[in-house]
């Protein structure tokens, strides 16, 4: 790892800028990854990261199949839990608590670090009892607040307007660019504080990911959002920091600005200039 | 679709016209520094030319993450481009603005070797020039900044007049040379304002027809299509 992320706070730019140069300084750590390593049986995916991600920004993690950027987003919400042969070294804290401790509840960690994946994937339900079915489970029963939340999530996942009455239609009915906003809106409805996106767009045409972009700069308001995108132009469209990985190890991190324009580290330019092999 | 990426290109765009105005008014105040003697306002016109400077290096940083972070395409590319080319030309209206107030701030040591009717015209109407190009690029109308362009040449030919004038008084009194060059360089900045504002036109032509007109030896008033 060569750019520690002391070195994140000190990056002042410009005053003048829109919204895509936030100050990634002036936003405080929610996640902070300290000398994380992972292996998979004697494979080592992950090599001492360290990676402090900040609160309601957008952060991107890039590099080349099989460099460890789906699997270090993974950790963040302990879904490695789930596969034989892991092990993992390091801490991950959220909001200053480590996730990985003995008295953790994951269900309730995954509950505040929502997750949204490459392939959409909608229960075989209406598209009302997607949202809905979760916040049973949650505990909410009343119809009016469950109509409520309903509506309110899919407002913001920006598909009222196209889903709004059909409600109790298949939630597999709807467009591939429907399905992965459907569960977005879901994935909000039980308010996470971190939504987790692995791939969300790859999926899908280039008017549905724009759509999806737009969609994540306006949650961003809300959430702190981590996304690994194979796509570089995404990643320079919608966050405000990136991280390079590269063979298991963060080459580079740094606002989105400075890796797109200007990046420290030889072989992050030589990636995103596609001089990379 | 309404995108987050108009809220910046609407920020880069209110960052030119604010701009603009510095420019604008920069020209002003040095020529109301000559006309009215006033040695303090010519000062101030020198003093404010770094408030222009930062406008350009910040129109460019920003310019250049959008182009680096947004890949624009389109009318989004040209947009981008064109503010980056009209913020240089502003830049240098400042400079000009400044040149302009350092000869006022000589030809105020001295009495006055003529009333100066053509200057204040020749700045009037550069200035009018840069705020109907400026206009063209606010409200969308590339075909009022194709009028902008045939103007140049009435200020050009202003210039070249008061050149003769000047020379005729040098010949006449060879000891008014001092104001007499000074005035001549104070003309030829408002011709070269005239250009910038040209410049601005042609560029606004681009962003909204997609057309360069730049260099062609007639620039035709209307689209040929």
């Amino acid at each position: 790892m060569l750019l520690m992320q002391e070195q994140i706070g000190n990056i002042e730019r410009s005053t003048f800028r829109g919204d895509s140069t936030v100050v990634p300084s002036a936003s405080p750590r929610i996640i902070e990854v300290v000398g994380l390593s992972l292996h998979y049986g004697a494979a080592k995916a992950l090599k001492n990261i360290s990676v402090s991600i900040r609160e309601k920004l957008v952060t991107a993690f890039i590099g080349p199949s099989g460099c460890g950027k789906s699997t270090l987003l993974r950790c963040l919400n302990r879904m490695n839990d789930l596969i034989d042969n892991v092990r993992i070294d390091g801490t991950v804290k959220i909001d200053g608590h480590d996730i990985y401790s003995v008295d953790v509840d994951v269900i309730e960690l995954r509950k505040r670090v929502g997750m949204v994946f490459q392939k959409s994937n909608p229960f075989p339900k209406s598209i009302y009892e997607n949202i809905a079915y979760a916040l049973r489970l949650h505990g909410i029963k009343r119809k009016t607040e469950l109509d409520e939340i309903v509506e309110k999530s899919l407002h913001q996942a920006a598909l009222w307007d196209e889903v709004k009455d059909r409600l109790h239609a298949s939630g597999l009915s709807l467009s591939g660019g429907q399905q992965q906003r459907l569960c977005i809106a879901r994935a909000i409805a039980i308010q996470p504080e971190i939504i987790l996106m692995d791939e969300p767009a790859s999926a899908l045409d280039p008017i549905a990911t724009a759509k999806i972009e737009e969609l994540i700069l306006d949650l961003k308001k809300d959430f702190t959002i981590v996304i690994v995108t194979h796509n570089m132009q995404q990643a320079a469209r919608i966050s405000d920091q990136t991280a390079f990985f590269y063979l298991g190890e963060l080459i580079e991190f740094d606002t989105t600005l400075k890796i797109f324009t200007n990046p420290s580290v030889k072989q992050t330019e030589d990636y995103v200039t596609g001089r990379f092999g | 679709m309404q995108r987050h990426f108009d809220q910046e290109l609407a920020i880069l765009k209110e960052k030119l016209l604010t701009m603009a105005s510095h420019a604008e008014g920069s020209v002003t105040k040095a020529i109301r520094a000559l006309v009215e003697r006033d040695d303090s306002l010519a000062r101030e016109v020198k003093e404010h030319d770094s408030i222009l400077d930062q406008f350009e290096i910040e129109i460019d940083e920003f310019a250049i993450s959008l182009l680096a972070l947004k890949a624009p395409l389109a009318t989004d590319l040209r947009l981008i481009t064109t503010a980056m080319r009209i913020s240089h030309d502003l830049e240098r209206v400042g400079d000009e603005a400044t040149t302009i107030s350092r000869r006022a701030l000589e030809l105020n040591q001295e009495p006055q070797l003529k009333p100066y009717v053509d200057i204040p015209r020749m700045a009037e109407m550069g200035l009018s020039m840069l705020h109907d190009a400026i206009d063209a690029f606010v409200n969308k109308d590339s075909a009022k900044a194709r009028a902008v362009i045939p103007r140049d040449k009435d200020v050009d030919a202003l210039n070249k007049q008061l050149h003769r004038e000047l020379v005729s008084f040098v010949i006449e009194d060879p000891t008014t040379i001092t104001r007499a060059l000074n005035l001549m360089v104070i003309s030829k900045s408002l011709e070269r304002i005239a250009d910038h504002a040209t410049n601005v036109a042609e560029e606004v032509v681009y962003l909204y027809e997609g057309r360069d007109i730049r260099h062609s030896k007639a620039a035709p008033a209307e689209p040929s299509h």
